[in-house]
């Protein structure tokens, strides 16, 4: 006990005032599941889900979608517990329910761990264990080799740790069909190319938060010039594999029109970053539009598959 | 402990029993939803056998 003791009813006898109890609330536990990031994955990982061949029972479905989500959280809640040194000390992060004393850190560990055994193993049991294994891949990933490893150590961490943001394609079809194809990995090399110019472009404007806390993103490693070149280069490598799925017969000509535009506006937004030295808020509009490409990009896949849209190739 | 220093059950602050409480309706409703899950999945994989020994 922390606290204070006192005599409070005069006649000898103790108690204290607030012992050593959590003062953290349900929504504090969920603000460490990162629930913007954990929506992007379940919309990806539906794309898998949907755009695998056959028809899953829909509470089969939702029960995947659900462990997806979870594990994703998990993983977010492992984060949070081992880089609350780092949290503490950036501006954007320093509110998190660690670093702001809400939630201790043996508390995230314990969340997060228990999180993904339960994400995991409910997957498996109902599901199947292929895709168990692929979640259980993608939390180990992104705990371990991202956060512990990656990212204090190199400033290729986001390009390297940004396999874990990409798996859930793979794990949404392997819940499907209990396989892998060509199709779901062509999903995950697509937002494997797309964290980079996304990352990147938040890195540009908190790059004074990564140099204070220690962190070698690129824009604190190599510059900024530099970022801004690889944040083109990489854009040009995501729009050139988001046409890869019509290519291999996967979509149709409404998905490559969509990717077209998209793809344009990407491009656009990432020379202007590249062409404006300095510029950080533009550099955020590249960071918005591109959570706005990926996901109305998926939302064109999805929607082709549920209308039955004829690929542009026959697979 | 002593007859002159009886120790009482240490109170919670109010923020700490709000805080509490938060968790417990939400732990209970995580259990919940499991049960439901894991019923709901098992009637799935019954199928229509479920109805076999009727």
């Amino acid at each position: 006990m922390s606290d204070a003791t006192i005599d409070i009813d005069g006649k000898g006898a103790e108690t204290r005032l607030g012992p050593d109890v959590s003062v953290a609330t349900a929504g504090d536990f969920f603000e460490l599941l990162k629930p913007r990031v954990m929506s992007l994955v379940v919309f990806t990982g539906l794309a898998g889900l949907v755009a695998a061949p056959g028809v899953m029972n829909p509470i089969a479905a939702f029960v995947a979608l659900l462990c997806i989500a979870v594990g994703a959280g998990a993983s977010g809640a492992l984060n949070m517990w081992y880089d609350a040194d780092i949290d503490a000390v950036m501006t954007r992060t320093a509110r998190r329910p660690i670093p702001s004393g809400r939630v201790k850190p043996q508390e995230a560990l314990t969340f997060g761990l228990v999180l993904s055994a339960f994400s995991v193993g409910t997957l498996g049991v109902l599901v199947n264990w292929v895709s168990a294994g692929l979640l259980a891949f993608t939390i180990f990933f992104y705990a371990v080799v991202y956060s512990m490893w990656l990212k204090r150590s190199t400033s290729q961490n986001i390009v390297i740790g940004g396999l874990a943001g990409a798996m859930p394609p793979a794990v949404g079809w392997a819940a499907a069909t209990g396989s892998l194809d060509v199709a779901p990995l062509v999903m995950v090399a697509l937002i494997f190319l797309w964290t980079p110019a996304h990352f990147w472009a938040l890195a540009l404007y908190r790059s004074g938060d990564y140099a204070r806390a220690n962190v070698p993103m690129l824009p604190v490693t190599a510059g900024e010039a530099e970022t801004r070149r690889q944040i083109v280069l990489y854009t040009v490598l995501t729009v050139a594999a988001s046409f890869v799925p019509a290519a291999l017969g996967f979509a149709g000509v409404p998905y490559v029109a969509v990717a077209a535009l998209l793809g344009a506006g990407f491009l656009y937004y990432a020379v202007a970053v590249l062409r404006s030295p300095g510029d950080h808020k533009l550099a955020m509009k590249l960071f918005g539009f591109s959570i706005l490409y990926l996901f109305l990009l998926f939302t064109a896949f999805i929607a082709e598959t549920a209308f039955g849209v004829a690929p542009l190739v026959s697979a | 402990m002593s007859d002159q220093h009886d120790i009482l059950p240490t109170p919670l602050t109010p923020a700490q029993a709000r805080a509490r409480r938060s968790r417990n309706v939400a732990i209970a409703l995580a259990l919940g939803a499991l049960v439901a899950l894991f019923f709901a999945m098992t009637i799935v994989r019954l199928g229509g056998h479920v109805m076999d020994r009727f």
